[in-house]
């Protein structure tokens, strides 16, 4: 059912979609759940208050959801609170059955993967091959692979001094709220349950009000796999109202976000000034992209446009930043312009389409401001520019060259269809302006040389490097900021951290032995 | 579930499986499987040997190779195959219950709630394990940039007993496969029936040929044969410790292939005059009766503290006169058949030994029955160490209880033994637990349980109960090799 080149991602771009193995969606897929989930239930907001969701392709309404704030947050927390109290079903259930839900909930998901995709097309805009043949997969490996940690994840015996047996618990925090992002609704939201529900918390998850959706529709499945009431609560809202809420709670224990550095900042504030949750943030980038001369030409080229471009250049770790070494620029500069102008923008829904929407009229006009300011710096724009339609939220894939690094549109996330190319001589010089930034989240280097290899990934300082390939990503691998970029690391094991709490249990001994 | 197909497999045929096909043996040979309930043959199943053990090495190692499907697989994906098969084993675990009831012996419940579900839980716990057997980056002296690759050690032969069969091979299944190795299994020759079924459930999961073949067979020739291959880069065990020490003399005379052994036990279990006697008295028992006292944790001698000595024997000879003897298929039968007429016979020389010794028997000490290899629920009081009830490895349903006096004393008396595999204590005084459970060589303590085991937790022997750990995290460091990749740096940064 699921084409097997999933893996690498960046293949996908590659090779046009085989459109026989893709089924054929339904462009207006049926709204099921548009409520707040609260106990594994349905609720109106206490307010009565909703607010709609946007179709990015069209800008018009596709239903009116419930929009939680302050006092619906408080009941989502007084839930996950007691789903959370000790000799709770939850509190009191295998490890290995954790797992075992965490299992069923993918299964149910790669059950439902059609009738997803749509509705994650509908309400984001991504190209309905890739929310099938992309977001999905990762949806259900990721839920798998945390499903597989649940019972594995040990404390220790410690030999301390003393006539002492000392062991470790790892304990769950406890009540997690978590805030997500709308590049990648379903995919954000299975980064969070994973290691959260392994490690046995309970969860209060806001989702974006321009995305909840899909979210919603894999809340009803987490009730029909059997978590106990309480355990996972979704509410859809806003960021100053609900969001805010969830980071000044005094009873939530711990936050994860993922979204823009900006917020990010007011997240780490608030946690300060309330009960000092403990915060795990992961924020923008302005991510580099070397390719020095010796890299394979053909494979740079299309790499460093799918870097920028893939989900409508609404990636945090896009390569907003190429720079290539100057004998091969001219000849890179023009192969990315040519790519660049082949990109096939259309109806999300068209298998054939690579290039949707943006996600709504706010996105849609900060990035046309953004070209302008690079017009108006004095970059050259090479192609593009422009909305590529009068409905929707659609923007023309822009390249600019000739890019300085104090213009705007190289220091500043765009978060947009738009590619800035520098020029570089030296490697030490690329290794400082690559690091010329506050963000620190992804790099790329294109070489075939060993020891310039070892060189760049070692001094880059970024969460991700990639060599020779982009937006290779697997629930194996930690992923994470440095810098402004964010703090901790979701996937593999290391995701398992942030959402645990270390006891050392101490117990006098007669005698110890070794 | 009085009614058991007894004659029905069409599902499968009890040939050998190797590169996911079904093969007669090379000789021709074939041996007969018993129901040993009613000593009647089953079916007769195809017999191998050395030549076909060289076929199966051979399929193995064409999988093994690199660039094989099975080499440049996912890891994640390895483990996908792996819930794959729990899946079908749980989708059947009904006809295998039956099955292995009907080869072993077993009560059909016990083998459907315990056998069965350990099986399931074993491959799934180790499908969760395949992609993240991780190696590391190491902070080496020097300009270099180390990391160590956990890479599969290759074709590993695995020889699984007769107690136990299928959730033994899923115990030696779950971690090699993980891990990435390729398998030739060999199972008892008294219960080939489930592995062989397994057999057709790991094609049906999707494994790619000469990742698993199964080979039925006997000790003597294929185990052997096995134990000695100059091609079988690993060998793992469960077995009598007799047999233990020819598998390991043969990997030093062969390859010095690796070797992890898991053999027999005589599991002191010690009873402290606070534990709750009620509890102690229903654990002793079912941790020594368990299996027809088939098992190598059994806990076969008994320490009960002066003061509540009697009471415990009288309580104890009580509950064995009890335990219901009875057909396997019948709900409730607690107790089925030993395994064969040879082991059956074993234990009741051994029960002859422990009257001639003089140890008092309170109950039991007979064959039961006409048909059938029953032995009665039988239990000893009064019996001194040096007796040899107290110091062999009896494997039926025989229980032994002692007195002790002090703490020091009966430390040192359990651990007065070649064996160390397992080991309990029943007290509520948390200072005697800890202090047991540090002073006892076993490779398991139970503290207030009995045969608390689940697919997470180590297990394995101290001395001569053999060595290396079965499942948790420490069963996948047996199947892998380690290789430690040396890159030379321009400049190394911290």
């Amino acid at each position: 059912m699921f084409l097997r080149n999933i893996r690498p991602v960046y293949r996908l771009a590659k090779c046009p979609y085989s459109a026989a193995s893709i089924p054929k969606p339904n462009p207006e897929p049926v709204v099921q759940f548009n409520k707040l989930f609260i106990n594994n239930q349905w609720q109106d907001a206490q307010s009565g208050k909703t607010f709609p969701t946007i179709n990015p392709s069209t800008g018009e309404v596709i239903c009116h959801v419930a929009e939680a704030d302050k006092t619906d947050v408080d009941r989502a927390v007084k839930a996950a609170r007691a789903a959370f109290r000790l000799g709770s079903p939850w509190r009191r259930m295998d490890a290995s059955d954790r797992g075992l839900l965490l299992t069923r909930l993918a299964d149910a998901i790669e059950r439902d993967a059609g009738y997803l995709a749509e509705l994650e097309t509908l309400d984001n805009g991504k190209p309905y091959a890739i929310s099938y043949c992309v977001d999905i997969p990762n949806v259900v490996k990721c839920l798998r692979y945390y499903a597989g940690w649940a019972d594995k994840w040990e404390g220790k015996t410690i030999p301390i001094d003393g006539d002492y047996f000392c062991y470790t618990r790892h304990e769950p925090i406890g009540v997690c709220g978590q805030i997500i992002p709308w590049n990648f609704p379903l995919l954000m939201q299975a980064w969070k349950l994973g290691p959260a529900l392994a490690t046995g918390n309970t969860i209060v998850m806001k989702v974006a009000e321009q995305t909840p959706l899909t979210a919603l529709y894999v809340a009803n499945l987490i009730k029909e796999v059997g978590f106990p009431e309480g355990v996972v609560n979704i509410l859809p809202g806003m960021g100053p109202s609900a969001g805010a809420a969830i980071a000044a709670h005094m009873d939530v224990d711990k936050l994860a976000f993922t979204g823009s550095t900006e917020v990010g900042h007011l997240i780490q504030q608030a946690s300060g000034s309330s009960n000092l949750k403990k915060v795990t943030l992961e924020l923008g980038g302005k991510s580099p992209n070397i390719i020095l001369s010796d890299a394979n030409m053909e494979e740079a080229v299309e790499q460093a446009h799918f870097a920028l471009f893939f989900n409508q250049g609404q990636c945090c770790c896009a390569g907003s930043r190429t720079y290539v070494q100057a004998d091969i620029y001219d000849e890179f500069v023009e192969r990315s312009v040519e790519r660049t102008k082949n990109r096939v923008t259309g109806d999300p829904f068209d298998l054939k389409t690579e290039h949707g929407p943006q996600i709504d009229d706010e996105q849609f006009k900060k990035i046309l401001n953004y070209i302008d300011i690079g017009k108006k710096e004095g970059a050259k724009m090479l192609c593009g520019g422009k909305a590529a339609s009068d409905k929707g939220y659609f923007i023309q894939p822009t390249v600019f060259g000739d890019v300085h690094d104090q213009m705007t549109i190289a220091r500043e996330e765009i978060f947009g269809p738009v590619m800035q190319i520098m020029k570089f001589k030296t490697l030490e010089e690329v290794l400082e302006r690559a690091n010329d930034t506050k963000y620190g989240l992804a790099a790329a280097v294109f070489t075939k040389d060993i020891d310039k290899a070892h060189y760049l990934s070692s001094g880059l300082r970024a969460g991700t490097v990639w060599i020779n390939c982009y937006d290779v990503f697997g629930a194996q691998a930690p992923f994470g900021g440095f810098k402004a970029s964010g703090n901790g690391r979701e996937l593999g094991e290391y995701g398992l951290d942030n959402y645990t709490e270390v006891k050392t249990v101490t117990i006098k001994v007669p005698q110890k032995n070794s | 579930r009085s009614a058991c197909p007894r004659r029905t497999f069409q599902f499968f045929s009890p040939q050998i499986f190797i590169d996911n096909e079904w093969h007669d043996s090379v000789s021709g040979k074939v041996f007969p499987v018993y129901d040993p309930a009613t000593g009647e043959q089953i079916c007769e199943v195809q017999e191998a040997d050395k030549a076909d053990v060289d076929k199966a090495v051979q399929a193995a190692r064409r999988a093994f190779a690199l660039g094989s499907p099975w080499r440049r697989m996912d890891a994640s994906e390895r483990g996908r195959l792996l819930a794959k098969l729990a899946d079908l084993v749980e989708r059947d675990s009904v006809y295998l219950a039956t099955m292995e009831s009907l080869d072993c012996g077993k009560p059909f419940l016990t083998t459907l709630f315990v056998d069965l579900q350990g099986t399931i839980k074993t491959l799934r716990y180790f499908a969760g394990y395949a992609d993240k057997i991780h190696g590391t980056t190491i902070p080496m002296d020097g300009e270099y940039l180390t990391f160590t690759r956990h890479e599969p050690i290759g074709v590993c032969g695995q020889i699984i007993p007769w107690n136990f069969p299928l959730m033994m091979a899923a115990w030696k299944l779950g971690p090699a496969l993980a891990a990435g190795n390729a398998v030739v299994l060999k199972p008892a020759e008294q219960t080939p029936l489930t592995c062989l079924y397994l057999g057709a459930l790991v094609r049906e999961a999707g494994f790619p040929p000469g990742v698993v073949n199964i080979l039925p067979g006997f000790g003597p020739t294929a185990g052997s044969a096995i134990a000695s291959h100059m091609g079988i880069d690993k060998v793992a065990f469960t077995g009598s410790t007799e047999v233990g020490k020819l598998i390991q003399e043969a990997a030093g005379r062969s390859n010095l292939k690796r070797v992890t052994l898991e053999l027999g036990g005589k599991n002191p279990n010690i009873i402290f005059a606070d534990a709750d006697m009620d509890l102690a008295v229903e654990q002793a028992h079912q941790g020594v009766f368990f299996n027809a006292g088939q098992c190598c944790t059994a806990g076969s001698r008994i320490f009960v503290e002066e003061p509540i000595y009697e009471e415990f024997v009288r309580r104890s000879v009580e509950r064995a006169k009890r335990r219901v003897l009875g057909s396997p298929s019948d709900p409730t039968t607690e107790q089925g058949p030993q395994i064969s007429q040879e082991q059956q016979a074993r234990v009741l020389e051994l029960i002859q030994s422990g009257i001639s010794e003089g140890a008092t028997l309170e109950c039991g000490g007979k064959a039961h029955g006409l048909k059938g290899f029953y032995v009665e629920p039988t239990v000893f009081s009064n019996v001194t160490d040096d007796m040899r009830i107290a110091k062999e490895e009896i494997f039926g349903p025989v229980q032994q209880i002692m007195k002790f006096k002090t703490l020091e004393e009966v430390i040192e008396r359990a651990n007065d033994t070649d064996y160390g595999l397992a080991a309990a204590v029943f007290t509520n005084d948390i200072n005697k637990a800890m202090a047991i459970s540090t002073a006892v060589q076993a490779g398991t303590v139970w503290i207030n349980c009995y045969n608390a085991l689940s697919t997470q937790c180590p297990f394995g022997g101290y001395k001569m109960s053999g060595n290396g750990r079965e499942l948790g995290e420490c069963g996948l460091k047996e199947y892998s090799e380690v290789k430690t990749i040396t890159m030379r740096l321009l400049a190394k940064n911290s």
